[in-house]
């Protein structure tokens, strides 16, 4: 290449390294101080809840190990079997420390199992609307609108009523809850991604829709899914709270979040404020962490909140 | 030389609520190998509507109506959608006025690149990687190794736009349209694109077709123009002959606005009025409202001549010539 013209932007612009967008989104993340401890805080329960089995003196499922003779014992206390229930009991007499990290291991499987799975799900119909058109669009629109307009824990409430009790059950409860919010979330961002040129450009390399759809406009709305994602798995986690303390969700022997302050609600005027405190300090420290997440992701993924 | 592109009574309209928008409205032209034509007008005149007409990818309510596009013979004006994909980016390209728009911004150069290339050719990823980095070499991009790895953000727009020049000559098409590809950069990054794609046209035999709204880049560039007004061809030639002596009243007004050494201090000619609202096309010749030559003749619409070795679309040609000089 002899005749090659000097072009001054040329070397201009070489980048030392090249920086993907993912590395330069996660600098920006972790310059909130708020944010990244949110993530730790988050990640921690997340380690608690996976390595329950191994750090509590207790298994709370395990009938022969609970005895009802410690039921109601305030923190601090000494169990039956000589090990200290920093946190107290529950009127079964399940240790509350336990109770809870094992309760969080099923609240946080079924809200992050909810929350993949309705933003597959949520994510294909929003795609399909958005390149579909017309009526198709209409219809599924129109789905989306009439359900968004019940409160989601009604729309849960309802399902879980029909479908019955039990993890899987709750998850699919929760799925056909919130999988409307991210089809509306994907089709809004997949107009507008499709409307702009490089689409357009792929189109005119020959490029099959199936592949501009799913390599083209599907990277470009990630980041709106995502902000979503994290909040609505927050929401699926308070919102299995919400039926198992309405007595519909999980049952008592696989007590979840919920179900621990279910239990302890009855003893709250008794002055037995911990039953159910701790775990609600528990529910609150998870899904406050993840929504901090979710605002701070909102902030770096959209470029128009910049400041 | 054979003509790779002839397009002769080419209608697109567009179906609005508002009325039937004639986009484009009965236009003839024919590109031969290795020919450039610049394809000139104001915004709105159905230049770009003329390109994506000839790639199909008019959307509705758009449709072409009339008219036949033979590209190599077959005429793909009524072609199936598969056989349009097929010819787009493989035997037709095209080059996109924005370069900081056409390119997927979370998609690696590479893999923009190659993808062009494996959807039409079955041959392995390192070959087509082979060819992509050949490719942004020929365009004059230094370490193409180092640039295919990268993100189009890293890229400056003058390189963005070498890459889909680059991109757009993969698969050493039969024709490209180019749709003011030079439009969005700076005069010294223009200089070079023409360069880089005069050269490459010249390479590989390819013919082009150049829209543009500035006649200064199609008289250098092109061999010959066609001038489109209101969605018809009001003047075509060789560009010598278009150029040094404009016969349509509108070609005089365009090269009279042109900012020229010789005309230094001298106020700009200016065209009267403003573009027609193509819901509203005046009677007969649309351009006649705006135009110092118009007779009562004007109130019919001229058909396109054969006038001093062009193609011309005007009753008073030579009064026409004569008003701004």
């Amino acid at each position: 290449m002899s005749d090659t013209i000097a072009d001054p932007a040329l070397s201009a612009d070489t980048p030392a390294k090249v920086e993907t967008p993912f590395q330069r989104f996660r600098a920006e993340f972790f310059e909130s101080k708020i944010a990244t401890g949110a993530l730790a805080v988050f990640l921690i329960i997340v380690l608690l809840a996976i390595l329950a089995p191994w750090i509590t003196p207790q298994n709370p499922y395990d009938l022969a190990q609970v005895s009802v003779m410690d039921g109601r014992l305030p923190p601090g206390s000494e169990a039956f079997d000589g090990y200290t229930m920093w946190l107290g009991s529950d009127g079964s007499g399940r240790d509350l420390y336990s109770a809870i990290l094992y309760g969080l291991r099923i609240s946080l499987t079924v809200g992050l199992a909810s929350g993949v799975i309705a933003l597959l799900i949520g994510m294909a119909i929003g795609l399909i609307a958005a390149y579909a058109g017309g009526r198709v669009e209409a219809i599924i629109m129109r789905v989306v609108d009439l359900q968004l307009s019940f409160p989601a824990s009604l729309v849960a409430l309802m399902m879980v009523a029909a479908l019955g009790k039990g993890v899987d059950k709750i998850i699919l409860a929760l799925v056909i809850a919130q999988w409307a919010y991210y089809a509306r979330t994907v089709r809004a961002t997949a107009l507008v991604e499709r409307g702009k040129e490089y689409v357009e450009a792929a189109q005119c390399l020959g490029i099959s829709r199936f592949r501009i759809v799913f390599r083209h406009i599907l990277p470009n709305c990630m980041a709106p899914l995502i902000v979503v994602g994290t909040v609505q798995t927050a929401s699926a986690i308070s919102l299995e709270a919400t039926l198992s303390f309405l007595g519909v969700g999980l049952p008592q022997t696989e007590p979840s979040i919920g179900v621990l302050i279910a239990n302890g609600f009855e003893y709250m005027l008794s002055g037995r404020y911990w039953i159910s405190v701790f775990p609600g300090l528990a529910l609150l420290l998870t899904v406050v962490s993840i929504n901090l997440v979710g605002d701070h992701l909102r902030d770096v993924l959209n470029p128009r909140l910049k400041k | 030389m054979s003509a790779v592109l002839e397009v002769s009574g080419l209608k697109t309209h567009f179906f609005t609520h508002a009325g039937v928008v004639k986009a484009v409205d009965g236009v003839d032209f024919t590109v031969s190998k290795g020919e450039i034509m610049g394809l000139v007008g104001e915004s709105g005149s159905g230049k770009s509507i003329t390109g994506f007409s000839i790639l199909g990818l008019i959307d509705p309510p758009g449709r072409i109506i009339e008219g036949s596009i033979k590209f190599n013979g077959e005429d793909i004006a009524n072609a199936k959608e598969e056989r349009l994909q097929s010819l787009r980016g493989n035997r037709i390209s095209m080059i996109f006025q924005d370069p900081m728009m056409t390119l997927n911004p979370v998609l690696r150069v590479d893999t923009q690149m190659i993808e062009a290339i494996l959807a039409h050719e079955p041959v392995s990823k390192q070959v087509a990687w082979e060819r992509s980095r050949d490719a942004l070499g020929l365009v004059g991009i230094p370490s193409p190794e180092e640039r295919l790895r990268a993100y189009p953000h890293q890229l400056s727009g003058g390189m963005r736009q070498r890459v889909a020049i680059a991109t757009a000559f993969l698969n050493k098409p039969d024709l490209i349209i180019a749709d003011e590809p030079t439009t969005a950069l700076d005069v010294t990054i223009q200089a070079q694109i023409i360069h880089e794609a005069q050269k490459l046209t010249k390479l590989t035999g390819t013919a082009m077709i150049w829209i543009t709204h500035d006649l200064a880049v199609v008289a250098g560039l092109a061999e010959r123009i066609s001038v489109m007004y209101a969605g018809r061809i009001v003047e075509q030639g060789g560009i010598d002959d278009v150029i040094d002596r404009p016969l349509h009243p509108y070609t005089v007004g365009l090269l009279g606005s042109v900012p020229t050494a010789n005309r230094r201090g001298k106020r700009l000619f200016q065209i009267e009025g403003m573009t027609p609202n193509m819901l509203a096309l005046p009677e007969g010749c649309a351009f006649g409202p705006r135009c110092h030559a118009r007779t009562d003749a004007c109130r019919m619409q001229p058909s396109i001549e054969d006038v001093d070795g062009r193609n011309l679309r005007c009753f008073n040609p030579q009064q026409a010539a004569e008003t701004v000089k």
